[in-house]
């Protein structure tokens, strides 16, 4: 029993991390239809930015506040330079930016930083409470993230900014109608994803560890929470994270054991493309004409 | 000077060319009508304004060029647009529409400013939570005007306001659109198949024949053109 309850909370703790990814996945697609396959390897060079900022010296916090500012930048500037040409272009050649962004970004971070596997810290030390149970890091990278999931949802449910981004990622054509520039739009939506693609990043890394192929199952698990919650749904995006981040840990420690978690991601992505394509709570819309 | 000026215009998408050169105007506080059959290029006009399509040629408001701007600077401008099919922000509830409409102002006169809405169109302050999407026709299309209206506009362009909505709602809104053509001195221009209703609301008509202006004048002397009330009024 006490073993369940480990792998419960440890499953909460990750789920934050896959449901902060999937909300980035979900931002996007909502903006454009297409899912960033680079949002992981984005999130990984970010953590590695944090990581030399604070390997020279910055204090945690300061490496953290910098390390999203400048993700939100980069994430700005991928949207504003290498995507915009590509408004209107097939989706095979989208696909083709993304998959090529993260080739690129793994072979960055790899050049940069090398492929060693490196420990990052955690703000939040290592002693044992609440009986063992959960690590202090896990209760605090699971309080950042449900801060940020909360943060984002305020934004954009009652800031001026946040609705034009709701009604630019819904109806492009009716907001330049009422004055929107929706390619900024577009671009800080990509900045808002990248940013907390990094904080997932930073909450991560110390417990799986720092490599450039860090993401690369984070934004699997993303994505099956993603599809599980509604890929067009931000709020199921965030409640399908946890689910899966439950259900990779009880049913590694329980069903299939630990080196095969990763293929429960792919089962729960192929089922609900099977059984319920539009998610748990992917958007139906009621309209009458 | 024109509160709307257009000259030369040329318009269309992609290799298609739907307008060949039309001019018309619109007058400070007048209303003017395009009217014309399906595929005339009365839509492609308003769109040509807003900058949704390609066009070339002269277009001025207040004597200041638009032709080149983008469609959210044209708003900026103070150019409404209620488009075809509404345009309508289906997901949102309609407080968020009508924010959005209101979307390039600062000044502190929104919040009145919903209230004269609500005036006009007391459903929308029964709906006011609700999802836009779930609103009848006719409440779409009130929105759609309430969420133009909210951008205090110079320039309203409106989009055939009376299709696919009973006589009596159109009626309504028809009288609206007077009332707000005379108390705010918006300027109107409205695209109509219902060329009765639109000639009777209208000061200056033109009538657009595949990509042409082939007449104008006043809306009163237009409704009395034997070939118009032949071609456009069935009598």
């Amino acid at each position: 029993m006490d073993a369940l309850l480990h792998q419960l909370l440890s499953g909460i703790a990750s789920g934050g991390i896959y449901a902060a990814v999937a909300l980035a996945l979900v931002m996007i697609y909502q903006a454009t239809h297409h899912v960033n396959f680079a949002q992981g390897e984005m999130a990984t060079l970010s953590t590695y930015l944090a990581l030399t900022l604070i390997q020279v010296g910055a204090p945690y916090w300061v490496a953290f506040v910098v390390t999203v500012v400048l993700s939100f930048g980069i994430g700005v500037v991928i949207e504003r330079v290498l995507l915009r040409p590509m408004h209107g272009a097939p989706v095979l050649a989208s696909v083709g930016i993304f998959i090529g962004l993260l080739l690129i970004f793994n072979a960055l971070t790899g050049a940069i930083w090398g492929y060693l596997t490196q420990q990052f810290p955690s703000p939040f030390g290592d002693a044992h409470i609440l009986g063992g149970y959960v690590s202090p890091h896990e209760l605090g990278a699971t309080a950042i993230t449900l801060v940020v999931l909360l943060l984002v949802w305020a934004f954009f449910r009652f800031t001026k900014l946040g609705l034009a981004m709701r009604a630019a990622a819904y109806n492009p054509v009716s907001s330049r109608l009422v004055g929107i520039d929706v390619g900024w739009m577009l671009a800080l939506g990509w900045g808002l994803a990248a940013a907390i693609g990094a904080i997932a990043g930073m909450m991560i890394a110390p417990v799986v560890f720092l490599d450039p192929n860090m993401m690369g199952g984070i934004l699997l698990y993303a994505f099956a929470g993603a599809l599980l919650g509604g890929i067009t749904s931000p709020l199921g995006a965030v409640i399908g994270g946890f689910l899966v981040g439950i259900i990779e840990n009880i049913g590694g420690a329980y069903i299939v054991g630990t080196e095969l978690k990763l293929t429960l991601a792919l089962i729960i992505i192929v089922a609900i493309l099977i059984i319920r394509p539009s998610g748990l709570l992917g958007r139906t819309i009621v309209s009458r004409v | 000077m024109k509160l709307l000026d257009v000259a030369n215009l040329d318009a269309g998408y992609g290799a298609t060319t739907v307008l060949r050169g039309i001019g018309f105007e619109v007058d400070e506080g007048g209303v003017t009508t395009l009217l014309g059959a399906n595929g005339a290029g009365k839509t492609t006009t308003l769109r040509a304004i807003c900058g949704l399509c390609r066009r070339t040629g002269e277009i001025r408001l207040r004597g200041e060029r638009v032709d080149t701007l983008s469609t959210e600077r044209i708003a900026r401008r103070g150019v409404a647009h209620v488009p075809d099919g509404r345009g309508t922000f289906m997901e949102l509830t309609v407080e968020e529409n009508m924010r959005l409409g209101a979307y390039t102002r600062t000044d502190q006169q929104v919040r009145p400013d919903f209230e004269r809405m609500f005036g006009y169109f007391p459903k929308l302050r029964q709906r006011f939570r609700q999802q836009a999407g779930t609103l009848s026709g006719g409440e779409q299309q009130m929105l759609a005007i309430a969420r133009a209206l909210l951008l205090s506009p110079k320039l309203l362009l409106l989009d055939e306001p009376s299709f696919g909505l009973a006589p009596m709602i159109v009626r309504e809104i028809f009288e609206i659109m007077r009332r707000v053509n005379a108390e705010e001195g918006t300027g109107i221009l409205v695209v109509e198949q219902n060329a009765n209703l639109a000639l009777s609301f209208a000061d200056q008509a033109y009538l657009l024949e595949t990509g042409r202006i082939v007449m104008a004048g006043p809306a009163a002397d237009i409704g009395r053109d034997p070939a118009v009330r032949r071609a456009y009024l069935g009598y």
